[in-house]
Protein backbone atom coordinates (compact mmCIF):
# COMPACT_ATOMS: atom_id res chain seq x y z
CA UNK A 1 0.00 0.00 0.00
CA UNK A 2 1.50 2.86 -1.03
CA UNK A 3 1.35 6.81 1.03
CA UNK A 4 -0.90 8.26 -1.60
CA UNK A 5 -3.60 5.24 -1.27
CA UNK A 6 -3.47 5.70 2.22
CA UNK A 7 -3.94 9.16 2.24
CA UNK A 8 -6.84 8.65 -1.07
CA UNK A 9 -8.72 6.47 1.65
CA UNK A 10 -8.98 8.78 4.64
CA UNK A 11 -8.90 11.91 2.90
CA UNK A 12 -12.71 11.91 2.66
CA UNK A 13 -13.56 10.75 5.69
CA UNK A 14 -11.57 13.30 7.17
CA UNK A 15 -11.51 16.31 5.61
CA UNK A 16 -9.69 18.41 8.36
CA UNK A 17 -6.04 16.40 7.88
CA UNK A 18 -4.75 13.44 8.24
CA UNK A 19 -3.08 14.75 11.27
CA UNK A 20 -6.15 14.31 13.16
CA UNK A 21 -6.25 10.43 12.84
CA UNK A 22 -3.09 10.32 15.20
CA UNK A 23 -4.16 8.72 18.45
CA UNK A 24 -4.33 11.90 20.94
CA UNK A 25 -5.14 10.52 24.52
CA UNK A 26 -5.10 13.75 26.46
CA UNK A 27 -7.81 15.86 24.68
CA UNK A 28 -9.82 12.24 24.38
CA UNK A 29 -9.50 11.84 28.11
CA UNK A 30 -11.58 14.75 29.30
CA UNK A 31 -14.47 14.21 26.40
CA UNK A 32 -15.01 10.65 27.59
CA UNK A 33 -14.80 11.51 31.23
CA UNK A 34 -17.83 14.19 30.52
CA UNK A 35 -20.15 11.95 27.73
CA UNK A 36 -19.54 8.57 30.51
CA UNK A 37 -20.68 9.27 33.92
CA UNK A 38 -18.77 6.32 35.96
CA UNK A 39 -21.51 4.67 37.83
CA UNK A 40 -22.49 1.15 38.29
CA UNK A 41 -25.06 0.51 34.76
CA UNK A 42 -26.20 -2.22 32.89
CA UNK A 43 -24.41 -3.13 30.28
CA UNK A 44 -23.81 -5.37 27.29
CA UNK A 45 -20.50 -7.45 26.16
CA UNK A 46 -20.47 -5.91 23.00
CA UNK A 47 -21.00 -2.23 24.50
CA UNK A 48 -18.44 -3.26 26.76
CA UNK A 49 -15.90 -3.79 23.71
CA UNK A 50 -17.28 -0.63 22.17
CA UNK A 51 -16.30 1.87 25.69
CA UNK A 52 -13.01 0.21 26.13
CA UNK A 53 -11.70 0.49 22.87
CA UNK A 54 -12.62 4.58 22.77
CA UNK A 55 -11.17 4.30 26.22
CA UNK A 56 -8.30 2.71 25.06
CA UNK A 57 -7.83 5.36 22.15
CA UNK A 58 -9.39 3.99 19.16
CA UNK A 59 -10.25 6.48 16.82
CA UNK A 60 -10.64 4.34 13.45
CA UNK A 61 -12.98 1.49 12.67
CA UNK A 62 -13.44 0.26 9.55
CA UNK A 63 -16.23 -2.80 9.40
CA UNK A 64 -18.86 -4.96 8.10
CA UNK A 65 -21.73 -5.56 10.78
CA UNK A 66 -22.49 -9.09 11.27
CA UNK A 67 -24.44 -10.88 14.32
CA UNK A 68 -23.50 -11.11 16.61
CA UNK A 69 -20.61 -8.47 17.15
CA UNK A 70 -23.29 -5.67 15.51
CA UNK A 71 -23.89 -3.39 18.53
CA UNK A 72 -19.87 -2.82 18.09
CA UNK A 73 -20.21 -1.26 15.29
CA UNK A 74 -23.67 0.49 16.25
CA UNK A 75 -22.07 2.15 19.02
CA UNK A 76 -18.60 3.04 17.53
CA UNK A 77 -20.51 5.03 14.10
CA UNK A 78 -22.49 7.26 17.16
CA UNK A 79 -19.72 7.60 19.24
CA UNK A 80 -16.50 7.69 16.93
CA UNK A 81 -17.50 11.25 14.81
CA UNK A 82 -18.05 12.96 18.35
CA UNK A 83 -14.60 11.93 19.72
CA UNK A 84 -13.07 13.30 16.07
CA UNK A 85 -12.10 9.41 15.44
CA UNK A 86 -13.52 7.81 12.02
CA UNK A 87 -16.32 5.24 11.27
CA UNK A 88 -16.04 3.63 7.91
CA UNK A 89 -19.24 1.10 6.85
CA UNK A 90 -16.77 -1.31 4.47
CA UNK A 91 -17.95 -3.52 1.03
CA UNK A 92 -17.10 -6.54 3.22
CA UNK A 93 -14.61 -8.35 5.73
CA UNK A 94 -11.65 -8.04 3.25
CA UNK A 95 -11.78 -4.45 2.58
CA UNK A 96 -12.66 -3.68 6.97
CA UNK A 97 -9.33 -5.66 7.34
CA UNK A 98 -7.05 -3.92 4.91
CA UNK A 99 -8.81 -0.51 5.29
CA UNK A 100 -7.68 -0.49 9.99
CA UNK A 101 -4.14 -1.89 8.72
CA UNK A 102 -3.71 1.28 6.56
CA UNK A 103 -5.11 4.01 9.12
CA UNK A 104 -2.85 2.42 11.51
CA UNK A 105 -0.04 2.87 8.97
CA UNK A 106 -0.92 6.35 8.99
CA UNK A 107 -1.00 6.83 12.77
CA UNK A 108 -4.50 5.52 14.09
CA UNK A 109 -5.89 3.03 16.30
CA UNK A 110 -7.76 1.28 14.82
CA UNK A 111 -9.98 -2.18 15.40
CA UNK A 112 -12.60 -4.07 13.84
CA UNK A 113 -15.45 -6.66 14.89
CA UNK A 114 -16.75 -9.49 13.13
CA UNK A 115 -17.72 -12.73 13.64
CA UNK A 116 -16.94 -16.14 12.16
CA UNK A 117 -17.82 -16.00 8.45
CA UNK A 118 -16.27 -12.55 8.12
CA UNK A 119 -13.53 -13.33 10.56
CA UNK A 120 -12.63 -16.24 7.54
CA UNK A 121 -12.69 -13.82 4.81
CA UNK A 122 -10.12 -11.22 7.35
CA UNK A 123 -7.30 -13.92 7.65
CA UNK A 124 -5.21 -13.11 4.65
CA UNK A 125 -5.27 -9.47 6.24
CA UNK A 126 -4.49 -10.85 9.68
CA UNK A 127 -1.54 -12.09 8.10
CA UNK A 128 -0.53 -8.89 6.59
CA UNK A 129 -0.61 -6.85 9.84
CA UNK A 130 1.69 -9.56 10.98
CA UNK A 131 4.19 -9.77 8.95
CA UNK A 132 4.42 -5.87 8.02
CA UNK A 133 4.35 -5.59 11.85
CA UNK A 134 1.08 -3.25 11.55
CA UNK A 135 -0.94 -2.61 15.19
CA UNK A 136 -4.68 -3.45 14.88
CA UNK A 137 -7.15 -5.16 16.87
CA UNK A 138 -10.10 -8.12 15.54
CA UNK A 139 -12.81 -8.57 17.68
CA UNK A 140 -14.28 -11.91 16.61
CA UNK A 141 -17.64 -13.03 18.37
CA UNK A 142 -17.76 -16.28 17.82
CA UNK A 143 -21.21 -18.06 16.29
CA UNK A 144 -22.36 -21.65 15.48
CA UNK A 145 -20.06 -22.35 12.50
CA UNK A 146 -18.59 -23.77 10.08
CA UNK A 147 -20.12 -20.85 7.19
CA UNK A 148 -23.06 -19.31 8.18
CA UNK A 149 -24.47 -21.57 10.98
CA UNK A 150 -26.46 -20.11 13.50
CA UNK A 151 -26.21 -16.29 13.84
CA UNK A 152 -27.87 -15.86 17.34
CA UNK A 153 -25.97 -18.73 18.76
CA UNK A 154 -22.73 -19.59 20.76
CA UNK A 155 -19.62 -21.35 19.61
CA UNK A 156 -16.47 -21.63 20.74
CA UNK A 157 -14.94 -23.00 17.52
CA UNK A 158 -12.65 -20.11 16.89
CA UNK A 159 -9.62 -21.03 19.14
CA UNK A 160 -7.07 -22.78 16.52
CA UNK A 161 -8.81 -20.33 13.49
CA UNK A 162 -7.09 -17.57 15.76
CA UNK A 163 -4.10 -19.07 15.82
CA UNK A 164 -3.37 -20.55 12.88
CA UNK A 165 -6.06 -19.13 10.58
CA UNK A 166 -4.00 -17.48 8.73
CA UNK A 167 -1.34 -19.23 6.27
CA UNK A 168 2.31 -19.63 7.00
CA UNK A 169 4.03 -20.06 10.36
CA UNK A 170 2.65 -16.91 12.45
CA UNK A 171 2.62 -16.09 16.16
CA UNK A 172 -0.50 -14.93 17.88
CA UNK A 173 -1.85 -13.20 20.39
CA UNK A 174 -5.56 -13.99 20.89
CA UNK A 175 -7.64 -12.68 24.31
CA UNK A 176 -10.72 -14.50 25.69
CA UNK A 177 -12.95 -12.45 28.24
CA UNK A 178 -15.94 -14.50 30.60
CA UNK A 179 -17.58 -11.00 31.68
CA UNK A 180 -18.93 -7.72 30.42
CA UNK A 181 -16.42 -6.24 32.57
CA UNK A 182 -13.76 -8.49 31.29
CA UNK A 183 -14.58 -7.49 27.68
CA UNK A 184 -13.87 -3.89 28.64
CA UNK A 185 -10.97 -4.61 30.11
CA UNK A 186 -9.50 -7.30 27.45
CA UNK A 187 -10.29 -4.61 24.77
CA UNK A 188 -8.35 -2.10 26.05
CA UNK A 189 -5.70 -4.84 26.83
CA UNK A 190 -5.49 -5.88 22.86
CA UNK A 191 -5.66 -2.80 21.80
CA UNK A 192 -2.42 -2.01 24.24
CA UNK A 193 -0.56 -5.02 23.17
CA UNK A 194 -1.31 -4.42 19.25
CA UNK A 195 0.78 -0.63 19.95
CA UNK A 196 3.45 -2.46 22.02
CA UNK A 197 4.09 -5.16 20.42
CA UNK A 198 2.96 -4.44 16.37
CA UNK A 199 0.85 -6.56 15.42
CA UNK A 200 -2.76 -7.78 15.16
CA UNK A 201 -4.57 -9.09 17.99
CA UNK A 202 -7.26 -10.97 18.55
CA UNK A 203 -10.52 -10.76 20.85
CA UNK A 204 -12.34 -13.70 20.96
CA UNK A 205 -16.09 -13.27 22.88
CA UNK A 206 -18.26 -16.00 22.94
CA UNK A 207 -22.13 -14.74 21.59
CA UNK A 208 -23.46 -15.29 24.68
CA UNK A 209 -21.07 -12.57 27.04
CA UNK A 210 -21.44 -10.37 23.68
CA UNK A 211 -25.00 -10.11 24.09
CA UNK A 212 -25.22 -10.54 28.21
CA UNK A 213 -26.33 -7.38 30.27
CA UNK A 214 -24.43 -7.30 33.70
CA UNK A 215 -23.98 -4.85 36.15
CA UNK A 216 -20.65 -3.16 35.76
CA UNK A 217 -18.48 -0.08 36.92
CA UNK A 218 -15.98 1.19 34.67
CA UNK A 219 -13.13 2.24 35.96
CA UNK A 220 -11.83 6.14 36.01
CA UNK A 221 -10.39 6.80 32.61
CA UNK A 222 -7.77 8.52 34.40
CA UNK A 223 -6.90 5.10 35.94
CA UNK A 224 -7.06 3.29 32.39
CA UNK A 225 -3.28 2.44 31.27
CA UNK A 226 -2.84 3.12 27.78
CA UNK A 227 0.02 1.97 26.19
CA UNK A 228 1.22 3.97 22.91
CA UNK A 229 3.60 2.69 20.01
CA UNK A 230 6.94 3.28 20.20
CA UNK A 231 7.84 6.00 17.44
CA UNK A 232 11.42 6.52 16.06
CA UNK A 233 13.83 9.07 17.85
CA UNK A 234 16.75 8.77 14.57
CA UNK A 235 16.09 11.52 11.78
CA UNK A 236 13.66 10.06 8.78
CA UNK A 237 17.24 9.54 6.92
CA UNK A 238 18.48 6.88 9.35
CA UNK A 239 14.94 5.29 9.89
CA UNK A 240 14.55 1.49 9.77
CA UNK A 241 10.74 0.80 9.60
CA UNK A 242 12.03 -3.28 11.46
CA UNK A 243 15.12 -1.79 13.82
CA UNK A 244 13.40 -4.03 16.48
CA UNK A 245 15.48 -3.26 20.20
CA UNK A 246 15.93 -6.01 23.03
CA UNK A 247 13.12 -7.16 23.68
CA UNK A 248 12.60 -7.59 19.84
CA UNK A 249 10.20 -4.82 19.47
CA UNK A 250 10.44 -1.86 16.67
CA UNK A 251 9.92 2.00 16.69
CA UNK A 252 6.61 2.61 14.14
CA UNK A 253 6.38 5.99 12.29
CA UNK A 254 3.52 7.06 10.66
CA UNK A 255 2.70 7.84 7.01
CA UNK A 256 2.84 11.97 7.06
CA UNK A 257 5.40 12.16 9.77
CA UNK A 258 8.57 12.99 6.99
CA UNK A 259 9.59 9.06 7.22
CA UNK A 260 9.59 7.18 4.24
CA UNK A 261 9.36 3.10 4.60
CA UNK A 262 8.51 0.60 2.51
CA UNK A 263 4.83 -1.97 3.35
CA UNK A 264 5.30 -5.31 1.90
CA UNK A 265 3.24 -8.46 2.55
CA UNK A 266 6.58 -10.17 0.89
CA UNK A 267 9.23 -11.14 3.22
CA UNK A 268 11.43 -7.99 3.23
CA UNK A 269 14.44 -6.57 5.47
CA UNK A 270 15.22 -4.31 8.23
CA UNK A 271 14.14 -1.42 5.58
CA UNK A 272 10.73 -3.22 4.38
CA UNK A 273 12.17 -3.86 0.55
CA UNK A 274 11.08 -7.38 -0.13
CA UNK A 275 14.14 -10.17 0.11
CA UNK A 276 14.96 -13.85 -1.12
CA UNK A 277 18.08 -13.60 1.00
CA UNK A 278 17.87 -16.52 3.59
CA UNK A 279 19.44 -14.84 6.44
CA UNK A 280 16.92 -12.10 6.05
CA UNK A 281 13.75 -13.96 5.74
CA UNK A 282 15.08 -16.16 8.80
CA UNK A 283 15.48 -12.77 10.73
CA UNK A 284 12.39 -11.64 9.69
CA UNK A 285 10.74 -14.39 11.21
CA UNK A 286 12.49 -15.01 13.82
CA UNK A 287 11.64 -11.98 15.06
CA UNK A 288 8.00 -12.05 14.60
CA UNK A 289 8.23 -15.45 16.52
CA UNK A 290 10.62 -14.12 19.24
CA UNK A 291 8.61 -11.25 19.94
CA UNK A 292 5.61 -13.11 21.30
CA UNK A 293 7.75 -16.08 23.06
CA UNK A 294 10.48 -13.93 24.94
CA UNK A 295 7.84 -11.57 26.36
CA UNK A 296 5.34 -14.60 27.65
CA UNK A 297 5.03 -13.50 31.02
CA UNK A 298 3.85 -9.63 29.51
CA UNK A 299 1.33 -11.16 27.26
CA UNK A 300 -0.09 -14.76 29.54
CA UNK A 301 -2.78 -13.79 31.83
CA UNK A 302 -4.36 -16.92 33.83
CA UNK A 303 -7.11 -16.70 36.55
CA UNK A 304 -6.18 -19.44 39.33
CA UNK A 305 -9.79 -19.73 40.99
CA UNK A 306 -9.54 -22.84 43.92
CA UNK A 307 -6.80 -24.18 42.83
CA UNK A 308 -4.35 -24.86 45.77
CA UNK A 309 -6.37 -27.79 47.12
CA UNK A 310 -8.05 -29.04 44.16
CA UNK A 311 -7.05 -32.55 43.05
CA UNK A 312 -9.45 -32.02 39.59
CA UNK A 313 -9.17 -29.46 37.88
CA UNK A 314 -11.45 -28.01 35.06
CA UNK A 315 -9.38 -26.02 32.26
CA UNK A 316 -12.42 -23.68 30.70
CA UNK A 317 -12.41 -20.30 28.64
CA UNK A 318 -15.17 -17.95 28.28
CA UNK A 319 -18.66 -18.91 28.98
CA UNK A 320 -17.44 -22.58 29.92
CA UNK A 321 -15.54 -21.19 32.95
CA UNK A 322 -18.93 -19.68 34.42
CA UNK A 323 -20.68 -22.75 34.06
CA UNK A 324 -17.65 -24.49 35.71
CA UNK A 325 -17.18 -22.27 38.74
CA UNK A 326 -20.95 -22.72 39.23
CA UNK A 327 -19.85 -26.91 39.01
CA UNK A 328 -17.22 -25.72 41.41
CA UNK A 329 -19.19 -24.57 44.13
CA UNK A 330 -21.78 -27.39 43.96
CA UNK A 331 -19.17 -29.68 44.10
CA UNK A 332 -16.97 -28.15 47.13
CA UNK A 333 -19.88 -28.10 48.86
CA UNK A 334 -20.14 -31.89 48.92
CA UNK A 335 -16.50 -31.71 49.72
CA UNK A 336 -15.08 -32.33 46.13
CA UNK A 337 -11.82 -30.52 45.69
CA UNK A 338 -11.94 -29.08 42.33
CA UNK A 339 -10.36 -26.19 40.97
CA UNK A 340 -10.69 -24.36 37.95
CA UNK A 341 -7.98 -22.54 35.53
CA UNK A 342 -8.91 -20.04 33.14
CA UNK A 343 -7.18 -18.97 30.19
CA UNK A 344 -7.34 -15.38 29.63
CA UNK A 345 -5.22 -15.21 26.89
CA UNK A 346 -5.70 -18.30 24.74
CA UNK A 347 -2.65 -17.83 22.41
CA UNK A 348 0.25 -17.51 23.67
CA UNK A 349 -0.69 -20.78 25.30
CA UNK A 350 -0.07 -20.70 29.09
CA UNK A 351 1.84 -23.70 28.76
CA UNK A 352 4.32 -22.83 32.40
CA UNK A 353 0.32 -22.80 34.12
CA UNK A 354 -0.85 -25.85 32.72
CA UNK A 355 2.51 -27.74 33.51
CA UNK A 356 1.69 -26.95 36.84
CA UNK A 357 -1.86 -27.55 37.26
CA UNK A 358 -0.76 -31.38 35.47
CA UNK A 359 1.78 -31.86 37.78
CA UNK A 360 -0.73 -30.99 41.28
CA UNK A 361 -4.48 -32.61 39.76
CA UNK A 362 -5.09 -36.09 38.93
CA UNK A 363 -7.84 -35.38 36.61
CA UNK A 364 -7.96 -32.25 34.09
CA UNK A 365 -11.67 -31.66 32.52
CA UNK A 366 -11.99 -29.86 29.07
CA UNK A 367 -15.38 -28.27 28.69
CA UNK A 368 -15.30 -26.39 25.63
CA UNK A 369 -18.38 -25.54 22.87
CA UNK A 370 -16.63 -27.34 19.97
CA UNK A 371 -15.30 -30.52 19.23
CA UNK A 372 -11.83 -30.52 21.31
CA UNK A 373 -9.82 -27.57 20.32
CA UNK A 374 -7.56 -26.32 23.63
CA UNK A 375 -8.08 -30.16 25.23
CA UNK A 376 -4.93 -30.83 22.33
CA UNK A 377 -3.56 -28.48 23.41
CA UNK A 378 -3.32 -29.52 27.52
CA UNK A 379 -2.44 -33.13 26.26
CA UNK A 380 0.69 -32.05 24.45
CA UNK A 381 1.64 -30.70 27.99
CA UNK A 382 0.97 -34.34 29.60
CA UNK A 383 3.79 -35.83 27.72
CA UNK A 384 5.29 -38.65 29.54
CA UNK A 385 2.46 -38.55 32.06
CA UNK A 386 0.30 -41.49 32.05
CA UNK A 387 -3.02 -40.54 30.93
CA UNK A 388 -6.61 -41.43 31.34
CA UNK A 389 -7.40 -38.01 33.58
CA UNK A 390 -7.88 -35.63 30.72
CA UNK A 391 -11.57 -36.05 29.88
CA UNK A 392 -13.47 -33.50 27.26
CA UNK A 393 -16.80 -31.70 27.47
CA UNK A 394 -18.08 -31.19 23.95
CA UNK A 395 -20.95 -29.43 22.91
CA UNK A 396 -21.90 -27.99 19.46
CA UNK A 397 -25.55 -28.00 19.41
CA UNK A 398 -25.56 -24.04 19.87
CA UNK A 399 -26.74 -24.65 23.28
CA UNK A 400 -24.36 -24.05 26.61
CA UNK A 401 -22.28 -26.60 28.85
CA UNK A 402 -24.33 -26.34 32.01
CA UNK A 403 -23.06 -26.50 35.54
CA UNK A 404 -24.65 -30.25 36.15
CA UNK A 405 -23.27 -31.72 33.40
CA UNK A 406 -19.63 -30.60 34.22
CA UNK A 407 -20.81 -31.82 37.86
CA UNK A 408 -21.84 -35.04 36.35
CA UNK A 409 -18.34 -35.34 35.18
CA UNK A 410 -16.71 -34.45 38.29
CA UNK A 411 -18.59 -36.97 40.30
CA UNK A 412 -17.57 -39.77 37.97
CA UNK A 413 -13.98 -39.02 38.21
CA UNK A 414 -13.93 -38.22 41.96
CA UNK B 1 -36.89 -15.16 49.51
CA UNK B 2 -34.26 -16.66 48.16
CA UNK B 3 -30.84 -15.37 47.49
CA UNK B 4 -30.86 -16.22 43.84
CA UNK B 5 -33.96 -15.67 41.96
CA UNK B 6 -33.98 -17.07 38.65
CA UNK B 7 -36.80 -15.44 36.32
CA UNK B 8 -37.41 -16.81 32.26
CA UNK B 9 -39.45 -14.46 30.20
CA UNK B 10 -40.68 -16.64 27.26
CA UNK B 11 -42.78 -16.45 24.08
CA UNK B 12 -41.86 -15.14 20.47
CA UNK B 13 -40.18 -12.54 18.41
CA UNK B 14 -41.66 -8.91 18.59
CA UNK B 15 -43.37 -9.61 22.05
CA UNK B 16 -40.83 -7.24 23.58
CA UNK B 17 -39.41 -10.56 26.39
CA UNK B 18 -35.78 -9.22 25.81
CA UNK B 19 -36.89 -5.36 26.21
CA UNK B 20 -38.65 -6.91 29.28
CA UNK B 21 -35.88 -8.25 30.81
CA UNK B 22 -33.47 -5.46 30.25
CA UNK B 23 -36.14 -3.49 32.56
CA UNK B 24 -35.66 -5.72 34.96
CA UNK B 25 -32.68 -5.98 34.99
CA UNK B 26 -32.26 -2.42 35.11
CA UNK B 27 -34.47 -2.02 37.84
CA UNK B 28 -32.40 -4.44 39.96
CA UNK B 29 -29.31 -2.76 39.15
CA UNK B 30 -30.82 0.15 40.68
CA UNK B 31 -31.14 -1.50 43.74
CA UNK B 32 -27.65 -2.42 43.72
CA UNK B 33 -28.37 -6.25 42.96
CA UNK B 34 -25.76 -9.05 41.21
CA UNK B 35 -27.58 -8.94 37.95
CA UNK B 36 -27.28 -11.02 34.54
CA UNK B 37 -29.52 -11.03 31.71
CA UNK B 38 -29.09 -13.33 28.74
CA UNK B 39 -31.37 -13.98 25.96
CA UNK B 40 -31.87 -16.68 23.40
CA UNK B 41 -33.56 -15.80 20.07
CA UNK B 42 -33.66 -17.04 16.31
CA UNK B 43 -32.55 -14.62 13.34
CA UNK B 44 -36.24 -12.93 12.70
CA UNK B 45 -37.39 -10.29 14.19
CA UNK B 46 -41.17 -11.22 14.56
CA UNK B 47 -42.45 -14.63 15.01
CA UNK B 48 -40.25 -17.66 16.03
CA UNK B 49 -39.35 -18.01 19.52
CA UNK B 50 -37.47 -15.90 22.01
CA UNK B 51 -36.89 -15.67 25.61
CA UNK B 52 -35.16 -13.55 28.23
CA UNK B 53 -33.14 -14.64 31.69
CA UNK B 54 -32.84 -12.55 34.69
CA UNK B 55 -30.79 -13.60 37.20
CA UNK B 56 -30.76 -11.35 40.45
CA UNK B 57 -28.42 -12.44 43.37
CA UNK B 58 -27.01 -11.23 46.43
CA UNK B 59 -23.62 -12.84 45.72
CA UNK B 60 -21.60 -13.71 42.41
CA UNK B 61 -23.58 -14.64 39.57
CA UNK B 62 -21.48 -17.60 37.75
CA UNK B 63 -24.03 -19.15 35.14
CA UNK B 64 -26.06 -16.83 33.24
CA UNK B 65 -29.30 -18.98 31.99
CA UNK B 66 -31.72 -20.41 34.22
CA UNK B 67 -31.34 -23.74 34.91
CA UNK B 68 -33.76 -23.69 37.92
CA UNK B 69 -36.18 -20.96 37.14
CA UNK B 70 -38.18 -19.85 40.13
CA UNK B 71 -40.48 -17.62 37.99
CA UNK B 72 -41.98 -18.53 34.37
CA UNK B 73 -43.72 -15.90 32.50
CA UNK B 74 -45.04 -17.62 29.33
CA UNK B 75 -46.73 -15.72 26.77
CA UNK B 76 -47.14 -18.13 24.01
CA UNK B 77 -48.22 -22.07 24.08
CA UNK B 78 -44.90 -22.96 22.77
CA UNK B 79 -42.87 -21.23 25.56
CA UNK B 80 -45.02 -22.60 28.13
CA UNK B 81 -44.68 -26.13 26.77
CA UNK B 82 -40.50 -25.84 26.35
CA UNK B 83 -39.90 -24.75 29.58
CA UNK B 84 -42.52 -25.64 32.49
CA UNK B 85 -40.53 -28.70 33.63
CA UNK B 86 -38.21 -26.02 34.49
CA UNK B 87 -39.67 -24.84 36.86
CA UNK B 88 -37.82 -24.93 40.31
CA UNK B 89 -39.98 -27.06 43.48
CA UNK B 90 -42.56 -23.83 44.38
CA UNK B 91 -41.79 -21.91 41.37
CA UNK B 92 -44.46 -19.54 40.07
CA UNK B 93 -45.59 -19.87 36.36
CA UNK B 94 -47.41 -16.69 34.94
CA UNK B 95 -49.46 -17.73 31.91
CA UNK B 96 -50.93 -15.52 29.00
CA UNK B 97 -54.56 -17.32 28.39
CA UNK B 98 -55.12 -15.56 25.26
CA UNK B 99 -52.11 -17.98 23.86
CA UNK B 100 -51.45 -20.66 26.82
CA UNK B 101 -54.49 -22.95 26.23
CA UNK B 102 -53.32 -26.02 27.79
CA UNK B 103 -51.05 -26.71 30.83
CA UNK B 104 -49.48 -30.03 30.75
CA UNK B 105 -48.18 -29.76 34.50
CA UNK B 106 -50.25 -28.14 37.32
CA UNK B 107 -47.81 -26.29 39.15
CA UNK B 108 -48.78 -24.85 42.60
CA UNK B 109 -48.48 -21.00 42.01
CA UNK B 110 -50.42 -20.57 38.91
CA UNK B 111 -51.48 -17.22 37.45
CA UNK B 112 -53.41 -17.13 34.68
CA UNK B 113 -54.38 -13.85 32.88
CA UNK B 114 -55.34 -13.20 29.31
CA UNK B 115 -52.74 -9.80 29.36
CA UNK B 116 -53.02 -9.76 25.40
CA UNK B 117 -56.52 -9.05 25.63
CA UNK B 118 -56.50 -6.95 28.26
CA UNK B 119 -53.56 -4.39 26.82
CA UNK B 120 -55.86 -5.13 23.54
CA UNK B 121 -58.93 -3.65 25.11
CA UNK B 122 -57.63 -1.23 27.52
CA UNK B 123 -54.93 0.46 25.82
CA UNK B 124 -55.90 0.06 22.08
CA UNK B 125 -52.92 -2.34 21.27
CA UNK B 126 -51.03 -5.53 22.49
CA UNK B 127 -48.10 -3.82 22.24
CA UNK B 128 -47.35 -2.85 25.99
CA UNK B 129 -48.09 -6.58 26.83
CA UNK B 130 -44.73 -7.27 28.04
CA UNK B 131 -44.52 -4.59 30.83
CA UNK B 132 -47.92 -5.44 32.07
CA UNK B 133 -47.01 -9.12 32.38
CA UNK B 134 -43.83 -7.77 33.57
CA UNK B 135 -45.25 -5.32 36.42
CA UNK B 136 -47.50 -8.27 37.51
CA UNK B 137 -44.51 -10.43 37.98
CA UNK B 138 -43.01 -7.98 40.10
CA UNK B 139 -46.26 -7.52 42.01
CA UNK B 140 -46.30 -10.99 42.71
CA UNK B 141 -42.89 -11.95 43.35
CA UNK B 142 -41.68 -8.89 45.34
CA UNK B 143 -38.09 -9.48 43.53
CA UNK B 144 -37.55 -5.55 42.87
CA UNK B 145 -39.43 -2.42 43.99
CA UNK B 146 -42.16 -0.96 42.57
CA UNK B 147 -40.87 2.21 42.21
CA UNK B 148 -37.20 0.34 40.90
CA UNK B 149 -39.34 -0.84 37.74
CA UNK B 150 -40.97 2.64 37.28
CA UNK B 151 -37.74 4.32 37.11
CA UNK B 152 -36.27 1.66 34.92
CA UNK B 153 -39.06 2.09 32.26
CA UNK B 154 -38.54 5.61 32.74
CA UNK B 155 -34.88 5.47 31.55
CA UNK B 156 -35.44 2.40 29.15
CA UNK B 157 -38.34 2.75 26.65
CA UNK B 158 -38.25 6.02 24.41
CA UNK B 159 -39.72 9.12 25.73
CA UNK B 160 -43.30 9.09 23.65
CA UNK B 161 -43.85 5.82 25.02
CA UNK B 162 -42.98 6.25 28.37
CA UNK B 163 -46.79 7.31 29.25
CA UNK B 164 -48.21 4.13 27.28
CA UNK B 165 -45.94 1.79 29.42
CA UNK B 166 -46.62 3.22 33.04
CA UNK B 167 -50.17 3.10 32.39
CA UNK B 168 -49.71 -0.96 31.21
CA UNK B 169 -47.52 -1.08 34.27
CA UNK B 170 -50.08 0.10 36.40
CA UNK B 171 -52.76 -1.99 35.12
CA UNK B 172 -50.14 -4.82 35.69
CA UNK B 173 -49.86 -3.95 39.38
CA UNK B 174 -53.96 -3.74 39.66
CA UNK B 175 -53.94 -7.25 38.43
CA UNK B 176 -51.65 -8.57 40.87
CA UNK B 177 -53.89 -7.35 43.74
CA UNK B 178 -57.09 -9.23 42.93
Amino acid sequence: MTEKEISKQTKHKTPSDKASLAAKPESKLEEIQAKHERKTILMQGNEAVAYGALDAGVNFFAGYPITPSTEIAEILAAELPKRNGVFVQMEDELASICTIIGASLAGAKALTATSGPGFSLMQEGIGFAKITETPCVVVDVQRVGPSTGMPTSPAQGDMMQSKWGSHGDSPAIVLYPDSVKESYELTIRAVNLSEKYRTCVILLLDEVIAHMREAVCLPDIANVKIINRIKPTVPPQWYKHYDENQKYLSPLASFGEGYRFHVTGLTHDSHGFPTNKPGEAAEMMERLRKKISYNIRDLVQIESYQMEDAKIAIFAAGISSRAAKAAIASARAEGIKVGLLRPLTIWPFPDDAVRKMLRNVDTVIVPELNQGQLIHEVERLTKGKSDGGLIPINKVSSELITPNEILNKIKEVC
Amino acid sequence: MAKTFEVRLSGSGGQGLILAGIILAKAAVLENRKVTQTQSYGPESRGGYSHADVIISDKEIYFPEATNINCLLALTQEACDKFLFDLCENGILIIDTTFVKNLAMVAENTYEIPFTEIAQEKLGSPISTNIMALAFLVKITGIVKESSLKKAIEETVKPAFVDLNLKAMQIGFELAKK
